[in-house]
């Protein structure tokens, strides 16, 4: 062990070299690191949300929503296709994760069929007693259905987001169905939350005229939706509406807040088949009433007085200027193809980063201080080349998580902190050992030897079981917590370094100048 | 200058002789800990129970009194307000709303509305609606037990069956230890807790090894000594080490508890008594469960002739 290569005191020297180029950018304003030349390392500490402030959201997207809704629409579209070739049907609902209905006359179930495997695609089909059809989607189906709407839907959240003027939000997919936020530095996160909560399905439909207005009976291929107007008694007021849709939010190319009239409305403009289908439709319609309706609610329904052939229309309702902003910005971003739901939310104010920054510079400098000046007593000359080491382990961690990108946070700094005390153990390790060795009548250089030789399988042992505890925290530790886990280990790794091959550079060193004939330990 | 010149390198306590009492007190504090765990409960923290946790700071000094009228008069249910740190900082705890995460969501809102015209800054907000609190506990559920697993199969790797076993009965009495004294102190049992509890865990097991260590070398050297002396030899071979290791983390963590914020402090706290246990047990308990198993059988390596040579320099 006092055998020290020169190669291995090299790449000791070269290690600590390292850690001190990594670390330096953090002296740096960030500015001043980000203009350095590229092949100069000039990245800082990732600071966690909990440092910086900021909001971490999770939201989960609504699959089942979105089976039931696609079994909808195939009843609706199997409802019109089998009217059309005048087939007669009882019983078309949902049975469980399918699509059923019974062909009253047996004769018309082959051509009911054909009709059911044309209404979609990737359909599996079983047909049962008494003329029953059953339909659902093969699995296969199901699953490339559902990852093409989790992308969709990331593609509006970041969109969204992104309107909102957020710098450097992170969106990801996490598991099957989630989508974890992080919005680093956001002050107000209930609008994000308030624009991320709403689906924003914006549709142009007809009010079924046929049904009683109070909406005692609602024909099959409508549905009673309620809207944010009161009637005379103060409930909101009720109508019937064709779930046919004769234009959807899809089509709008622009979206804007204005004003009409002094009330803040929203403008819009379709895109050309869009246009098209709404000039149609208008056409045709005059004098009847449409509804638009935004997420199963109807915002208002206006007759329609003459055909609407430019495009472009206006929505106004009850709406407050913040409402048609938020409204606008949705209908820009586009629906979320499924609904989403806010599963955890964790926001820190800056004021409290602040104050947490801050915090564990202190504790962090004065557990460090404690730690040199209780080594420096108890083992002299020893103790101050282990402080040496503890503040260079200090350097190598901050380098290790610049470097690697890793983030810092408020546990992340608790985990510094430990390991500042925790460090010296190695160097407790070997100096006891070594002290051993000298009362065994060993001389200094002999002791030294058999005092790193023989502390070293303690320490690997130790270090390596403390290590398994930190991998599981990582692995199973959310967002903070994964932060503490990062830096454990990182500092057990660097401490090992430091404790082990640094004080042994600085030890032998010292041996080889000083010759000395006795150890002060 | 250096005092260790005034510490004897290996002190000659008498260590198993007290080893029934040491046994005692642990499985003491263990029942202690079964018995408050069952009373009293753990202070669930918003990241199991689910839930709502708000910090603010109002822009004067809080008037607890009128804030938990103003709060309790919307209807959600238990509101737990303290001060938290300074007299402007307060933390609110709402209980986990009926429903699903919408309804969580919108008790926020009902919050924020109502406490607007005195709140300086919402310092934090954190909701956990009932399935990530689910989830966040079976997850920490299994790091604690796939922790204490792994670090038993490794010391069974590194040592013989019999060390696997009293390390981790000591293991389990200093988890078990550390979550009485949270039900006991009723501190907050959320992540960043259980984060201290494993690293205690990871801690505990770090001393154990070093004393087992010791116990194995010191085995293969003296294949005469009697079980007992030979196990109080190795915890004096390691005391003064044991000793200072824990006083240098006693002394950062201190710093960290005192200096490190409010967020943080239930973390420290919790970790100060893990190293004090986790110290205790490997001496304490790990050891002396050793004693009473047959621990020379099957062991290879060290020859009498060199034992006898390092027994002659032990007496001198």
């Amino acid at each position: 062990m006092v055998q020290f290569p020169r190669w291995q005191q090299l790449l000791v020297l070269a290690v600590v070299v390292l850690g001190l180029v990594f670390v330096s950018p953090n002296f740096l304003a960030r500015e001043t690191a980000e203009g350095l030349p590229g092949w100069v390392p000039s990245q800082q500490i990732n600071l966690g949300l909990d440092l910086q402030g900021g909001s971490y959201l999770l939201l989960e997207i609504d699959l089942d929503e979105v089976a039931r809704e696609q079994l909808d629409n195939l009843i609706e579209s199997l409802r019109i296709d089998l009217r059309r070739a005048k087939i007669g049907y009882t019983n078309l609902g949902v049975d469980g994760q399918a699509v059923a209905f019974q062909v009253r006359d047996q004769a018309n179930l082959q051509q009911a069929r054909d009709i059911l495997r044309n209404s979609a695609d990737q359909l599996l089909i079983e047909s049962a007693e008494g003329g029953v059809l059953k339909a659902s989607f093969t699995p296969q189906a199901m699953r490339d259905r559902q990852a093409g709407i989790v992308q969709q839907s990331i593609e509006i959240v970041r969109r969204r987001i992104d309107e909102t003027g957020t710098r450097e939000p992170s969106i990801q997919q996490q598991g099957d169905q989630r989508i974890l936020v992080q919005l680093p530095g956001v002050r107000d996160p209930e609008r994000i939350k308030s624009l991320l909560g709403k689906t924003a399905k914006l549709t142009f439909r007809f009010v079924d005229e046929t049904a009683p207005i109070d909406g005692s009976r609602v024909p099959a291929g409508s549905e009673l939706l309620s809207s944010d107007e009161l009637d005379p008694l103060g409930n909101p007021r009720r109508y019937v509406i064709k779930k046919r849709i004769m234009v959807g939010g899809d089509s709008l190319t622009d979206a804007a807040a204005t004003f009409q009239d002094g009330q803040p409305v929203v403008s819009f403009t379709f895109d050309g088949v869009g246009a098209k289908r709404f000039a149609d439709a208008t056409r045709q319609n005059v004098g009847r009433a449409f509804a638009i309706v935004l997420d199963d609610t109807v915002i208002s329904a206006p007759v329609i007085r003459e055909p609407i052939l430019g495009g472009r229309g206006i929505i106004s309702g009850s709406f407050t200027s913040q409402e048609v902003q938020d409204l606008a910005l949705l209908l820009r971003a586009g629906a979320l193809p499924a609904p989403l739901t806010i599963l955890e939310e964790r926001t820190v104010g800056p004021g409290l980063g602040a104050d947490s920054i801050a915090a564990g510079k202190i504790a962090s400098i004065l557990g460090m201080i404690f730690v040199v000046v209780f080594m420096g007593t108890i083992y002299g000359l020893f103790g101050l080349m282990a402080n040496v080491a503890l503040i260079l382990n200090l350097v190598l961690i901050m380098a290790a998580l610049s470097g690697l990108q890793a983030t810092l946070t408020l546990p992340g700094i608790a985990g510094i902190v430990l390991t500042i005390g925790m460090a010296v153990d190695a160097n407790v390790l070997i100096f006891e050992r070594i002290r051993e060795e000298i009362r065994e009548g060993r001389g200094p250089v002999t002791a030294i030897d058999a005092g790193y030789r023989r502390a070293m399988t303690t320490i690997i042992d130790s270090n390596l079981t403390t290590l398994i505890a930190a991998l599981l925290l990582f692995q199973f530790g959310t967002g903070p917590v994964k932060g503490f886990a990062v830096t454990l280990a990182i500092g057990l790794i660097t401490s090992m370094f430091t404790a082990i091959m640094l004080t042994r550079l600085l030890v032998v060193t010292w041996l080889r100048r000083r010759k000395p004939q006795a150890l002060a330990i | 200058m250096a005092l260790i010149r005034h510490v004897p390198v290996a002190p000659n306590f008498k260590f198993m002789r007290r080893r029934n009492l040491f046994i005692a007190i642990s499985a003491a504090l263990v029942l202690a800990s079964v018995a408050l765990f069952a009373v009293r409960g753990l202070n669930l923290g918003v990241d199991f129970r689910g839930g709502i946790m708000i910090e603010i700071e109002t822009r004067d000094a809080a008037n607890l009194g009128d804030l938990r009228a103003r709060l309790g008069s919307l209807g959600l249910g238990e509101v737990t307000l303290q001060e938290f740190g300074n007299p402007t900082d307060v933390l609110i705890n709402v209980q986990r709303q009926d429903g699903a995460e919408k309804e969580q969501i919108a008790a926020i809102d009902r919050i924020k509305a109502e406490l607007g015209d005195q709140v300086a800054e919402y310092r934090r907000t954190e909701f956990v609606g009932p399935k990530v609190g689910d989830e966040l506990k079976q997850a920490g559920f299994l790091a604690t037990i796939f922790a204490m697993l792994g670090i038993t199969v490794y010391i069974w790797f590194r040592f013989e069956w019999q060390f696997a076993v009293a390390a981790l009965i000591a293991l389990f009495h200093d988890v078990i230890t550390t979550i009485g004294l949270m039900a006991l102190i009723q501190l907050e049992f959320n992540l960043s807790t259980l984060a201290a509890v494993l690293t205690v865990a990871g801690y505990s097991i770090n001393d154990t090894v070093v004393i087992f260590d010791r116990v194995r070398e010191t085995l293969r050297k003296y294949k005469k000594m009697p079980l007992l002396d030979l196990l109080s030899l190795s915890i004096n071979g390691t005391l003064v080490r044991t000793t200072l290791t824990s006083l240098t983390t006693l002394m950062a963590l201190l710093a960290l508890a005192v200096f490190g914020g409010e967020v943080i402090r239930g973390f420290s706290i919790a970790l100060i008594w893990g190293v004090l246990i986790g110290t205790f047990s490997s001496w304490g308990l790990a050891v002396p469960i050793l004693s009473y198993m047959n621990l020379r059988a099957g062991l290879v390596g060290g020859t009498d002739d060199e034992g006898e040579k390092t027994k002659a320099v032990e007496k001198a």
